[in-house]
């Protein structure tokens, strides 16, 4: 009943009580736990002082799953059964996997997806089919308990961090595991821009910004302008696939030509020692950041004894092609930005593979500067998010900070062809919306199927899909004569929503939703049921208890608007809104959520005006507070 | 299925309040990007959703819808060629429209050899010369700025505005399509 456990804002008796609100970085290789402390961000331990949780899953044969260092120590032991790196299979397919071969999971992909070859893959495990959302929210419910543990109370919610670089499907995934592990998702905030928060606030940083985070499995690139505690972002690039993973890799893959000469029985590895050698790959990669050589010395399963010797130079070879792919997207993200090399006031290292010195020199080389290494580069994210949750829960009406990010990937539409028309393009800042018209080219056609799409190429098969739509309910009409306005919204997430229209007639159209990738809302509920092993009462219980949440965050927000604000109000709106809380209030002890939730919606409906008049004035004064001098002090 | 139309912004606070009333700007070409910059930065730190996150669902639909028109707003005056595009519009004359053809013939001209340059240099696969080129046409696009500045804001001239804002939209494109070449040379 994990779900019952999130308090909303503003439903404690003392409105201006300090909320546990919490920064989580869930990274491929270590996650962490961080919140603001006494106007401090800092990174929450656990019960050993250790601020690192490796981002490993193992799910044991007495049924126990265990999260962290118990279950990395476990990797060469049981490698089927213990996950590591599984952000890299978030949103993806079994085709987008290319080196299945070495990865010691066993691939299933999910066939409940209307293209099966398309869906998100699961993992066979001996605690059965798992999805990678499922397991992410294993490590997120050992953050949350640590949490918990150290703050001593309920979270209000979380920030949790993803790459500037991820997609819809994999946002959306990061969401959703978020949502499995009881946490209320306040932002998801793209890690750079996390980085940037951090590192600016600390350092008083004004002018223009460069965050490089290369981490275990996500390259991503951002710029942006610092400016009086705005961080606006002004491009981002990446490569959700490119990370220190890879340079165990290639490390692994030199190990395996080396041995291959005088290895007996010349077979392929199996899986122990396929993960023990990928390990002793990264100690060694690991190693090699403060010295000339490294020594690898282990035992595989058939007897044979590993011991090789591995310099730096030999490293640097193996590996420069990886440090290469980074310099595309910084190019790209420059030329987007429109900048010149010498803008650049700042270029910040984050996540743990920028401690290796050639991706550091490589870094200089492009931006003719020394990178910024003067903060820990594993926990800046985290730090950074733990500030901005503190600041969206309500701790600080902090006026100064204020996040402007964009979406990284362009948003299209299939048209004839087999071709992308894009409708949001990259680098648009959140929150953006466009709408698009269609028409039929049929008569009487009643239904349309839309094809959304994400990415930069112009052919839909080098773009990845997102969704698909059928629009029903459109009135008969001779062909081309209906008009179904489409319209993509972006939130402040980074997430797509897509609404239709028919606009002659005035008809909205049903919109069927088959995400390509990702959990539909009945696997999930399906997953939340199996886990906390509820029946149908269990779930009417839990969606009654959510209504009433709902219903009391409703009436407090309104009552902190009303007490602000209710001089906007006529005597009569004043009136009515108050009939809908007391009317409210009332449907709090009914055990009916949907006469609740009915009237939840009534209250919501009718303070719609007295938002939109508080959104004036709001504005108004924001502009009325700008002068002359502050417009010049730029 | 088939596509037509163009893009339409959602307007939202007020109806019929233009962009420039909505940053309190002056209604004409030549703009102040600072005033513009900051009364951007004003609207957003008072309506971004970060601000919403504990409101009620009315607010957070509000301040999306008002966000989401800043973004919008900001995007169409910060930049000369869709700002010029969008006061051709408030006063009714959309100069993308398929009828708008007439171009001058000596632009004509020019636009061809940009054309056969770009295309020369992208098959040539050379970096330094489409960036090169990206530079003349940035030139050619401050040219064209200047001239707008004079038709929008001294001599009111809309009919001339609109050639020269076809002519700038043009040279936008042709920036975007070397970007375009040289990203597909890089990668």
């Amino acid at each position: 009943m994990a779900l019952l456990q999130i308090s909303e804002p503003g439903m404690s008796a003392a409105p201006h009580q300090h909320k546990l609100a919490i920064g989580i970085d869930l990274g491929t290789t270590n996650s962490l736990v961080a919140t603001v402390r006494s106007g401090m961000s800092t990174v929450l331990q656990d019960e050993h002082g250790r601020s690192l949780l490796p981002s490993v899953v193992r799910y044991c044969d007495s049924g126990e799953i265990i999260v962290g260092h118990q279950a990395q120590a476990k990797q060469s032991e049981d490698p089927i059964n213990t996950i590591v790196s599984v952000k890299r299979f978030m949103g993806r397919g079994i085709k987008d996997i290319t080196d299945k071969a070495h990865i010691p999971y066993h691939f299933v992909s999910n066939h409940t997806a209307e293209h099966a070859a398309d869906g998100m893959l699961q993992l066979d495990t001996r605690a059965g089919l798992k999805t990678p959302v499922e397991i992410s929210a294993e490590i997120l419910k050992t953050l949350k308990s640590r949490a918990e543990k150290a703050l001593g109370g309920e979270l209000t919610g979380a920030v949790i961090t993803v790459p500037a670089y991820f997609d819809d499907a994999q946002r959306q995934a990061t969401k959703d595991a978020a949502r499995l592990a009881g946490l209320h998702v306040l932002r998801l905030l793209n890690e750079p821009t996390a980085a940037a928060v951090a590192y600016g606030l600390d350092n008083a940083a004004e002018g223009i910004y460069v965050i490089y985070d290369l981490g275990g499995g996500t390259f991503d690139v951002s710029i942006l302008h610092l400016s009086k505690g705005v961080f606006e972002v002004l491009a981002t690039n990446g490569d959700s696939a490119l990370g220190g993973d890879d340079f165990d890799h290639r490390i692994y893959c030199w190990i395996l030509d080396q041995i291959r000469e005088d290895n007996p029985n010349k077979q392929p590895l199996n899986e122990e020692d396929t993960r023990l050698l990928l390990t002793k790959a990264r100690q060694a990669k690991e190693w090699l950041t403060d010295n000339d050589d490294v020594q690898i010395i282990c035992k595989l399963s058939n007897g044979y004894a590993v011991d090789v010797v591995l310099t730096a130079d030999i490293f640097v070879t193996l590996t420069q092609t990886l440090v290469n792919k980074t310099l595309s997207p910084m190019r790209k993200a420059m030329r987007d930005a429109d900048l010149d090399l010498a803008a650049i006031n700042g270029v910040v290292m984050v996540g743990g593979a920028t401690r290796m010195p050639h991706v550091r020199h490589a870094v200089q080389d492009f931006f003719q500067q020394e990178p910024l290494t003067n903060l820990d580069p594993d926990k800046v994210v985290a730090l950074g998010a733990a500030i901005q949750a503190n600041v969206l829960a309500g701790n600080r009406s902090d006026e100064d900070l204020l996040l402007l990010d964009v979406t990284p990937l362009s948003l299209g539409l299939e048209t004839m062809g087999g071709l992308v028309e894009k409708i949001i393009p990259r680098n648009s800042t959140l929150p953006v919306a466009r709408a698009q018209d269609f028409t039929t080219f049929k008569d009487g056609q009643t239904a349309m199927s839309i094809h959304v799409l994400q990415g930069e190429r112009d052919l839909v098969s080098a773009c990845r899909s997102l969704a698909r739509f059928e629009l029903r309910g459109i009135p008969p009409m001779t062909a081309g004569a209906a008009r179904i306005r489409v319209t993509f919204q972006v939130d402040a997430d980074g997430l797509l929503s897509v609404s239709a229209r028919e606009e002659t007639k005035g008809i909205e159209a049903s919109i069927t939703v088959k995400p390509s990738y990702g959990l539909s809302e009945d696997e999930i509920t399906n997953i939340l049921k199996s886990s906390f092993g509820t029946a149908e009462e269990d779930k009417q219980a839990r969606a009654l208890a959510e209504a009433k949440i709902d219903a009391m965050s409703l009436i407090s927000a309104i009552n902190i608007a009303l007490e602000q604000d209710s001089h906007l109000l006529s005597a009569a709106e004043k009136k009515d809104i108050q009939s809908q809380i007391t009317a409210l209030n009332q449907q709090l002890n009914t055990e009916d959520s949907r006469a609740l939730h009915d009237a939840t919606s009534a209250l919501n409906d009718a303070t719609a005006n007295f938002a939109a008049k508080r959104m004036d004035a709001s504005v108004s004064r924001a502009l009325a507070g700008k002068n002359i001098d502050e417009v010049n002090f730029k | 299925m088939w596509l037509w139309g163009k893009f339409y912004c959602l307007s939202v606070r007020q109806v019929n309040e233009s962009y420039f009333e909505l940053f309190a700007l002056k209604q004409a070409f030549t703009i102040d990007s600072a005033a513009l910059e900051s009364q951007y930065r004003h609207i957003q730190s008072a309506a971004h959703p970060d601000r919403f996150v504990t409101a009620s669902s009315a607010e957070k639909l509000k301040s999306m819808q008002l966000a989401t028109l800043a973004n919008e707003a900001y995007q169409t005056l910060k930049k000369p060629a869709s700002r010029a595009k969008y006061l051709l519009l408030l006063q009714g004359v959309d100069a993308t429209e398929e009828t708008n053809t007439s171009m001058p013939a000596d632009f004509l001209m020019q636009q061809m050899e940009w054309r056969e340059a770009l295309e020369d240099l992208k098959a040539a696969k050379d970096v330094d010369g489409l960036d090169a080129l990206a530079k003349e046409m940035r030139q050619a696009a401050t040219v064209l700025t200047t001239e707008l500045t004079r038709l929008f804001d001294a001599e009111n001239d809309l009919i001339g505005a609109t050639a020269t804002t076809r002519k700038l939209i043009f040279i936008d494109k042709v920036c975007e399509d070397i970007h375009k070449a040289i990203t597909q040379i890089e990668d």
